[in-house]
């Protein structure tokens, strides 16, 4: 715990003091990153330890109403913990090579006080005890946050998403303030929650709270505005461990509201798989490819939900091993996403500091000139897509082991929604990979490129051998997860997660017999073609041997059959200026694929709220000692009623 | 007899395959048509072969034969044949299947879009598309068929199949065996869904991927294909033959029976039928998803 407080402290101070060091850029720069990556290594150490089970508490007095200033880890926390001190020490070295490597422009230390303080910030979230405290660290990450993302605030579209981003999460605060309100009437202190309504109330609460952070579909349209608009390594500790802040939070008030009813697990089950297909379609039709992982992050945490589901559906009908496998599936995903979003994203950051640009169609042929960036990308990718052996295919495949065993219309259409998103995915990442890093480059723009320096090199070359480490441990990781699982599920849960850890063993050896026969099967065809003449020429192209960039197939022309297959879901707007004439000069063509959800309800439903708060304006006249009678009159009225 | 002889039989059986169908298409062309063990002969002739690369490629271009036909022998270790049990037979082993499956496409796929070729990534786009929707129709087919027989693992799903399983539960597994014909012939490339013969034609998806490997390259590719065939091939026989009832040696028989007469099947089809256009292949593959949701329904009951 005391190591906890230090790093706490330590990042704060180190966030300050960035902040104060106005002088010399280079000093902030120092500062800010190695307080955050000092903090995050310290941090490591409690987390690791608060896994195994226990609880390690921490409690001052506030002198704050209804607030108590107590921390605590148990198992729940420290799993949350682990994950967001590794990626976020991880983006800390990364961000000193990101924001120090662009001299001339204005001090690193005010991102670096802004980042300090959401990593503090998601800290005390996971360790806070009380609901004040709670709130108020989700106050100051959900800010922190929203200054990183507009850092570049000089370009309108980062203002944009700067403003929905904004709007969004505090939506999701005034849910989780009647949350916390209606659970704790008597004492704001999480181990003296009476809840005082119905627990199916404060469930569709805490979903709306909470998911709007997690980004389940309608409530994610801040996500695809906000991920691009950040520096990337801000992107990824926000796609990669703060959307999970909701997930946490969601997790947290499971554990206050006692057995669920079938509806609950029903109900995130059909949230997952509308918000999953939803997300991963528009991840398919999207040519940014910041823009592209933020649908994906969309995408994973709708896996997450489903895994919830089936457990929650399984602790209803009185399968417990389905229940305890929908939950590990569920929280192993957790760090799955949490390490290869956070490398996926720190990838495409090494892609924009190289090219400049994050258009898809622009680009091409990078793996030959970033190959450290390509390879792990491509690590990453497979991750996510849940490939085995990458960490992703086995934390799916518990979710659908545990589906596959309850034979039931829940776990059905969790089990569609997995089998089509699975594909999808896939498609998603190879189109994502070959049209940056394979082929040609499409653009002039993109020669010259090369890997990033040695700070945002490591952070990549570290987390792509993670993401494989950490699939081949699960048969040893899943049985330990049992004190986070029990927190969970109230029921013993070793017995199961061991059974469980069988199957996940002989995938292991499948993945290494595997991984044996590449090797073997190179060396074969190494030894075969040694003595032989290998020669090189360009590209097959059916007789036409001057195939030039141009006429590649570019992301959008990969993506066009499925996304005309699910047009009516897309929109996907073209425009295009045709050829004309004998000899047509200029023609272009683009798609966009704007989000339905954004475009067809929630702009139309603030146009008319707008519209409707129209005549307020007429109270916003400027006169100031109209507003100074209008204060002291309430004041008056409110002291009348108070008296009376 | 052990899960190996399977697993043997996969291995030098399954380039047999695609000698068997061409033979029947030329049986229905009134042609003679190339031996039975035509694809034999040309793997030992590529593997004898040198390479070309071209210019635009990378290393992913060298490593996806590689890493395909690595990921389709682990498949091949994962299917029971004849009756008994695979050699790595585990509760859950069907979705390490496909996730083995999903490998082989991943790699194929970026090694075609290594090339920078225009045609190669129209396959790829292709192959991803029907990939895509061919999954879920797969892993429900075979989810009806883990609910109707209690097994968890596809040899405890195949391996118990006997006469008392199908009249237990006909209509389902006749739905899925449908169903996964239907993946079968998609997941190979072969009519109603592509056309294997034509692979300059701007219809394909499998060939033209693969349009720019040769020597060695193509051998492990082609190997890969047929072993793909083979192990897909033989989960549907396993479904459609109730082999538990026989003796072990005559299971086994009767199984590679079951395969070739899968093949024959798989000709008779190419031959009568015309390929669909590339805008019906979703329907067809989403058909094939229902049926698969349909068998899981009745399973319900």
């Amino acid at each position: 715990m005391t190591l906890l407080l230090v790093a706490l402290g330590l990042l704060v101070a180190s966030g300050t003091a960035a902040l104060l060091c106005r002088r010399s850029p280079r000093a902030a720069n120092l500062i800010g990153a190695g307080g955050a990556a000092a903090a995050c290594a310290l941090g490591l150490i409690p987390a690791v330890v608060g896994l195994g089970g226990g609880e390690a508490k921490f409690d001052l007095a506030w002198p704050v109403p209804g607030g108590s200033l107590s921390l605590a880890i148990d198992p729940l926390t420290a799993f949350f913990l682990l994950p967001l001190f590794a990626l976020c020490g991880l983006a800390a070295v990364y961000g000193a090579g990101y924001l120090g490597g662009r001299p001339g422009r204005r001090s690193p230390g005010a991102p670096w006080f802004f980042f300090n303080w959401l990593v503090a910030g998601m800290v005390v979230v996971v360790t806070a005890r009380n609901a004040v405290l709670f709130l108020l660290a989700w106050e100051v990450m959900s800010l922190a946050s929203y200054f990183l993302v507009t850092h570049e605030d000089e370009r309108p579209e980062v203002r944009e998403a700067g403003w929905t981003y904004l709007v969004a999460t505090h939506f999701g605060n005034a849910c989780l303030i009647a949350l916390f309100a209606l659970l704790g009437p008597r004492s704001l202190d999480f181990a003296d929650f009476a809840p005082a309504a119905p627990a199916g109330l404060l469930f569709v609460l805490a979903l709306i709270g909470f998911g709007t952070k997690a980004g389940f579909v309608p409530l994610h349209v801040w996500l695809p505005e906000a991920h691009p608009a950040a520096p990337s390594h801000v992107s990824a500790v926000m796609s990669g461990v703060m959307i999970k802040m909701g997930i946490y939070g969601l997790l947290r008030t499971l554990t206050w509201l006692g057995p669920p009813p079938l509806w609950w697990g029903g109900l995130l089950i059909g949230i997952g798989a509308a918000s999953g297909l939803f997300a991963v379609l528009f991840a398919l039709a999207q040519g940014d490819l910041k823009r592209l992982l933020a649908y994906s992050s969309v995408e994973n945490t709708s896996i997450i939900a489903l895994g919830l589901g089936v457990g929650l559906v399984g602790l209803h009908t009185g399968t417990p091993g389905v229940a305890i496998l929908g939950f590990a599936g569920a929280l192993l995903h957790v760090w799955t996403h949490a390490l290869g979003k956070g490398l996926l994203f720190l990838g495409a950051g090494a892609v924009l500091h190289a090219t400049g640009t994050r258009e898809m169609d622009r680009l091409g042929g990078l793996s030959r000139s970033m190959p450290l960036t390509s390879a792990t990308f491509l690590v990453g990718a497979a991750a996510v897509a849940g490939l085995p052996p990458l960490s992703g295919f086995f934390s799916e495949f518990l979710i659908l082991y545990g589906a596959v065993q309850h034979a039931g219309l829940h776990s059905l259409a969790a089990m569609v929604a997995l089998a089509l998103m699975s594909g999808l995915a896939a498609a998603v990442f190879v189109r994502a990979f070959g049209s940056v890093f394979l082929g040609a480059a499409r653009d002039g723009t993109v020669r010259g490129a090369h890997d990033p320096g040695a700070a945002m090199r490591a952070p990549l070359a570290i987390l792509a051998p993670a993401l494989l480490v950490l699939g081949l441990a699960t048969p040893v990781l899943v049985p330990a997860l049992a004190p986070v699982v029990e927190q969970l599920v109230s029921l013993p849960a070793q017995r199961d997660l061991d059974a469980a850890s069988a199957p996940l063993a002989v995938v292991v050896l499948g993945s290494v017999v595997l991984m044996a026969l590449v090797a073997l099967i190179a060396g074969g065809r190494r030894l075969l073609l040694a003595g032989r003449t290998v020669g090189s020429a360009v590209t097959w192209d059916c007789g036409y041997a001057h195939p030039t960039a141009r006429m590649q197939y570019t992301a959008s022309s990969f993506a066009q059959p499925l996304t005309a297959l699910f047009g009516p879901v897309l929109r996907t707007r073209e425009t295009a200026d045709a050829p004309r004439g004998l000899f047509p000069d200029a023609v272009s063509f683009a798609t966009r694929t704007p989000d339905a959800v954004r475009e067809r309800v929630w702009r139309p439903l603030f146009a008319h709220v707008s519209g409707a708060l129209h005549a307020m304006h007429r109270l916003q006249h400027g006169r100031l000692h109209l507003y100074v009678i209008s204060i002291a009159l309430t004041l008056v009225v409110l002291l009348l009623w108070r008296l009376s | 007899m052990s899960g190996y002889a399977g697993l043997f039989a996969a291995l030098v059986l399954a380039p047999l395959l695609p000698g068997v169908i061409n033979r029947t298409k030329s049986f229905f062309a009134g042609r003679r048509g190339p031996p039975l063990l035509q694809p034999y002969f040309d793997l030992a002739k590529l593997l004898r072969k040198g390479a070309v690369y071209s210019t635009t490629t990378t290393w992913l271009f060298r490593a996806g034969p590689v890493v395909g036909l690595a990921a389709m022998i682990v498949a091949s270790a994962l299917a029971p044949f004849g009756g008994v049990s695979a050699p790595l037979a585990f509760a859950g082993d069907f979705l390490f299947f496909a996730g083995l499956l999903g490998v082989t496409r991943f790699v194929t796929m970026l090694a075609a879009l290594d090339t920078g070729s225009s045609f190669e990534g129209m396959g790829a786009s292709r192959e991803a598309q029907f990939a895509a929707l061919a999954e879920p129709a797969f892993l429900l087919g075979l989810t009806a068929v883990a609910w109707k027989t209690g097994g968890l693992s596809l040899s405890g799903m195949l391996g118990t199949n006997s006469f008392a399983t199908w009249s237990g539960a006909t209509a389902p597994l006749a739905l899925v065996c449908v169903s996964l014909l239907v993946v079968f012939l998609a997941e190979n490339a072969r009519i109603p869904v592509d056309d294997p013969n034509t692979h300059l034609e701007l219809t394909m998806f499998h060939e033209v991927m693969v349009l720019d490997h040769g020597g060695p390259d193509l051998a492990l590719i082609q190997y890969a294909a047929a072993l793909k065939m083979w192990v897909l091939g033989s989960l549907v026989v396993g479904i459609a033959l109730p082999v538990r009832s026989l003796a072990h040696g005559w299971a086994f028989a009767a199984s590679v029976a079951g395969m070739l007469v899968l093949c024959v099947i798989v000709g008779v089809v190419e031959s009568c039928l015309a390929r669909l256009r590339l805008t019906r292949v979703p329907q067809l593959l989403l058909g094939a998803g229902v049926l698969s949701l349909l068998a899981l329904f009745i399973g319900l009951k």
